[in-house]
């Protein structure tokens, strides 16, 4: 019955480390996709959205009468038809516990707070009819004036929520000298102001819109026992949770299905107004919903990302040695407290001091609310932005101190010989070599030949000039333990489920909580699975993303799934091969401590005889042969909750030429060597590193989300939002080095976030190391060629940029969330 | 309402449709061939790609009554007998896809690039591919792809 192949342990090529094609792909490149667009039930009726055209305004009416009289329309709601049955979009992550907190209705009925906001939806029988009805919905508004500038609106000068008083929402500090993990950093930077250098420097991280490529989608059936949502989502399990804990549906009546997904980068780590509102309608009508937006919709209403102004001070002796570090942020919330808000930031707050040894930290976030899209999530998670900070840092503080950047960082980074390593934000970096690392990327990358070609070119004075940008990164990633999570006020854990089904012709089913979106879950997963059990690769079936099969899980996000989700398939399978021992024992007659497991099979040391778990499997489905009281099943689930973070780390190195007459930059070459522990799977690790490269390059040289003075999203469509080509784009070359962690059994680190990360600054270091002799030590985000023009041929970074963003326009600055250049004085040695 | 009569993936089909009616719409909708996606609004994407009569197009760009009379061929009528086309297996074999939303376009505008260019370099697939946006490979395995389908040596 049987029909496991055996795999004598002697024959078996190990998965782990194997470049396995992914078990995904077959269905994806042949079409036979469900996205959740593409599910259609009977009777399913399509929601269309009316929202504001205005950032800040009073709903003073809504006249539905010539929408509801539309061909094939059903029924036209807005807020003030609902009651508690509408719930509530949650923020999850309060950061203080004063933290000031709008409320947020998934459909307000008297005022909307940022444009795009949904104030009417309408129910037709087609999408297209649905569509044609909300043009006939007649809202009237009375403008407020919109909180739009991030500084301005920390200032109080506009509300964005008049009630609130203020547009402050948290202040979240971390000191080193108070934590006890360090120095005072006023001390430090007071004496290097005497002795030392002191750098301060302003940069802007600006607003990003994650810009997943397929639009959410949402389908609601209330017609079974169990409600069911399936969901464009990262998160099916919080969104499960959410909707219980606020539309008043108890928790086992809801069904969340996250089917194909594609693609989310922290834009689909969310509970939106979209799903709520279609659970409310599909709950009213009785009748299955589907709603999706238009990429417009998209990037008007999902979430942004980023949007901070840093003030930065390090200071360092005069040779270089760095004895502090003083972070201050501005971090724009948007309209609302979204589910990690200003959590986002605080992910970067104990990120700033990165490889280095800095005596002295201090960290403080104030979050600010405005009339804009709200913010959250996006590939890094505020990790980008504190590696974007210190990389720059260190690379002007090379500058200043005269001396090369990687011999600046080398003077001041952990040595591999002093891990662990406990550092100045309380964290203890478990493993790492940064020497390895940065020896094999600067072989690849021709270091020193390109430095050469760099001076030849200087000396020459050629227009098109070389720039080397260097970013020795790391992150903390895993969002786990839960202990560390709920002293930073979470408002849940970091755990993973797993649970490893063994059927009865030997085949296995392996359910995990975590939901993939793109990542190659089925085939990493089955992977593991396969040489923990000794069953072959293609006998695995890795199921996810289903509430109603996956009953437990904090999903996908903050590269933690196979950090901690692989950790738990590990546990889960431990367990069944305990659970299996002692029927092998029973059906092989012997001693349980004289059996061992290698290969997927049981032995009995000294024997011939042994048995395949598969076998074993077989044995307990029929049940006939078991010893006395055992359970007839080996099947096991684990729940694992790490017991630190997971610190992946690199060495990036990026070649730009610069062209000093027009300001265009072009990206010659990049390379980078990353050390992610333990890899599963080459490909899909290539694959997330050239992924994770290009939406780190595309923040430093393309993408910015663009408001004008009256809060309008001007890059509100992939015309306007540059997102990367083909064409604009590069081959990488990507390697490797390995020092496993040693925080789970794998060894391994996560990679999902660690090419967005480290790309960013190792971008922009070179554009400004290309143009540095001309003056220019910053340029602001995006480094468009005006912008760069504009720092060759004048002080600051480059500034505003409100007429190349804003095409459409004829007159009038891009006010919203722009663009002052970043201030900046350097003290000390050389200046 | 207008009648058109076309060639879907091998397959003859008729029906009454909008004026306005796109034909990714009437793909999807009508058809049911989701396996065709939708990804923006402004025909930047490149996720709808298809062919008709052979050539690639964005299919949010054509409206249905365009395609009376035509042969159209989607994502889903490419692999011949169970064999996938060359370009499929080589989007498998590079790791040239990871959510796969993208995937449909940009193998149907690969092989259209391949049918009008055999053995293109690097620069010219990443211009060929410049109309189809992808979010998740950074496009390093999807050049790599293409130039695996057009028999050429790719070095990683």
């Amino acid at each position: 019955m049987t029909v496991t192949d055996e795999r004598p342990s002697d024959a078996i090529e190990k998965e782990i480390g194997r470049d396995r094609r992914r078990k995904e792909d077959q269905r994806l490149i042949t079409g036979r996709t469900r996205w959740t667009d593409n599910i259609v039930l009977p009777g399913i009726l399509h929601l269309a959205m009316v929202r504001s055209p205005f950032a800040h305004a009073t709903i003073t009416s809504i006249d539905v009468s010539a929408a509801k009289a539309a061909t094939n329309v059903v029924d036209v709601l807005s807020g003030s038809d609902f009651g508690a049955e509408l719930g509530a979009i949650i923020n999850a992550w309060p950061i203080t516990p004063d933290q000031v907190t709008p409320a947020h209705s998934p459909m307000p009925a008297d005022r909307v707070a940022f444009a795009g906001e949904i104030v009417a939806v309408v129910v037709a029988r087609t999408a297209a009819e649905a569509r044609d009805a909300a043009e006939l919905v007649e809202v009237e508004y009375d403008e407020l004036p919109p909180a739009l500038d991030l500084k301005k609106s920390a200032a109080d000068e506009v509300l964005a929520h008049p009630d609130l008083g203020t547009n402050k929402s948290a202040l979240w500090v971390f000191d080193s000298g108070e934590a006890g993990t360090g120095g005072n950093v006023e001390d430090a930077i007071a004496k290097a102001r005497t002795d030392g250098i002191v750098i301060e420097r302003e940069y802007r991280q600006q607003r990003l819109i994650p810009a997943f490529m397929e639009p959410r989608s949402v389908v609601v059936d209330p017609t079974g026992e169990q409600y069911t949502m399936w969901s464009a989502t990262q998160i099916p399990h919080i969104v499960r949770f959410a909707l219980a804990a606020t539309t008043g549906v108890p928790e086992s009546k809801i069904r969340v299905i996250a089917p194909d997904v594609g693609g989310g980068f922290g834009g689909k780590l969310q509970v939106t107004p979209e799903e709520w509102i279609a659970w409310a309608v599909g709950r009213r009508l009785g009748k299955p919903v589907k709603y999706t937006e238009t990429r417009s919709e998209s990037l008007m209403s999902a979430h942004h990302g980023r949007d901070q102004w840093q003030k930065l001070t390090l200071s360092a002796e005069k040779d270089g040695t760095v004895t502090g570090l003083k972070v201050e942020l501005l971090a724009d919330l948007g309209a609302y407290v979204a589910i990690v808000g200003g959590g986002v930031p605080v992910l970067g707050a104990f990120m700033f001091n990165a490889i280095y040894k800095f005596p002295a930290y201090h960290f403080s976030v104030q979050t600010v609310l405005t009339n804009k899209a709200w913010t959250d999530a996006y590939r890094g998670a505020g990790r980008p932005e504190a590696t974007y900070a210190i990389e720059r840092l260190m690379s002007e503080l090379a500058a200043e101190v005269g001396v090369d950047p990687l011999e600046i960082r080398e003077k001041n980074w952990i040595k591999h010989e002093e891990f662990p390593f406990t550092t100045v934000a309380g964290l203890e970096y478990d493993s790492g070599n940064y020497e390895a690392a940065t020896a094999k990327a600067k072989e690849m990358f021709g270091y020193d030949e390109l430095r050469a070609e760099q001076k030849r070119r200087r000396d020459a004075g050629d227009t098109v000039q070389l720039g080397i940008g260097i970013s020795t990164f790391t992150e903390m990633c895993g969002l786990a333990p839960s202990r560390v999570l709920g002293q930073l006020d979470y408002g849940a854990g970091g755990w993973e489920h797993a649970s490893v089904r063994m059927l009865a012709t030997g085949k296995v089913e392996v359910v995990t909580g975590a939901s993939a979106h793109g990542q190659g879950h089925e085939t990493a997963f089955s992977q593991i699975v396969a040489d923990r059990l000794g069953v072959a690769f293609e006998d695995v079936e890795v199921l996810h993303g289903d509430t109603q099969i996956s009953h437990k899980g904090l999903d996908t996000y903050g590269s933690r799934s196979l950090v901690v989700g692989g950790e738990a398939l590990v546990k889960a399978a431990d367990k069944v091969v305990e659970k299996a021992k002692p029927i092998a024992a029973h059906l092989l007659e012997a001693s349980v401590d004289d059996l061992e497991f290698s290969g997927g099979r049981f032995t009995v040391r000294g024997t011939d005889q042994g048995m395949a778990i598969g076998e074993i499997a077989t044995a307990v489905f029929a049940a006939h042969n078991l010893p006395d009281n055992t359970e007839p099943s080996i099947d096991a689930e684990a729940t694992y909750d790490p017991v630190n973070f997971n610190y992946p780390h690199g060495t990036h190195l990026c070649a730009m030429e610069v062209d000093t007459e027009t300001g265009a930059v072009k990206m010659r070459k990049y390379v980078c060597v990353d050390d992610i522990g333990n890899i599963v799977n080459p490909l899909i690790v290539s694959g997330q590193v050239h992924g994770g490269l290009v939406q780190g390059i595309a923040q430093a040289l393309w993408e910015e989300a663009v408001y004008d003075d009256s809060g309008t999203l001007v890059s509100g469509s992939f015309v306007d939002y540059l997102l990367p080509t083909a064409a604009d784009t590069i081959s990488f070359d990507i390697e490797h080095t390995t020092t496993p962690s040693l925080t789970n059994t794998l060894g391994t680190k996560g990679v999902g976030e660690a090419g967005t990360i480290a790309s960013t600054p190792a971008v922009v270091n070179a554009v400004v190391d290309a143009v540095r002799h001309l003056g220019v030590n910053d340029i602001q985000m995006p480094c468009t060629p005006e912008r760069v023009w504009k720092a060759i041929n004048g002080p600051g970074s480059g500034g505003a940029t409100e007429g190349a963003a804003m095409p459409h326009f004829e007159s009038g600055g891009a006010a919203g969330n722009q663009e002052q250049p970043g201030q900046s004085s350097t003290e000390g040695a050389g200046a | 309402m207008t009648r058109i009569s076309l060639t879907v993936d091998g397959s003859s089909v008729s029906d009454d449709v909008e004026p306005r009616m796109l034909l990714v719409q009437y793909l999807r909708e009508r058809l049911g061939k989701t396996g065709t996606v939708i990804g923006c609004d402004t025909s930047n994407c490149g996720a709808c790609t298809v062919h008709l009569d052979g050539t690639s197009v964005k299919s949010c760009n054509v409206l249905a009554v365009q395609a009376d009379g035509a042969e159209v061929t989607t994502i889903e009528g490419l692999a011949q007998n169970g064999e996938l086309h060359p370009v499929q297996e080589a989007f498998r074999e590079c790791h040239g896809l990871q959510c796969g939303f993208c995937t449909p376009g940009m193998i149907m505008q690969s092989v259209d690039l391949l049918n009008n260019n055999p053995k293109p370099t690097e620069e010219e697939i990443r211009l060929g591919l410049e109309g189809n946006l992808c979010r998740c490979t950074g496009y390093h395995n999807i050049v790599k792809a293409v130039q695996t389908a057009s028999g050429q040596e790719v070095h990683s």
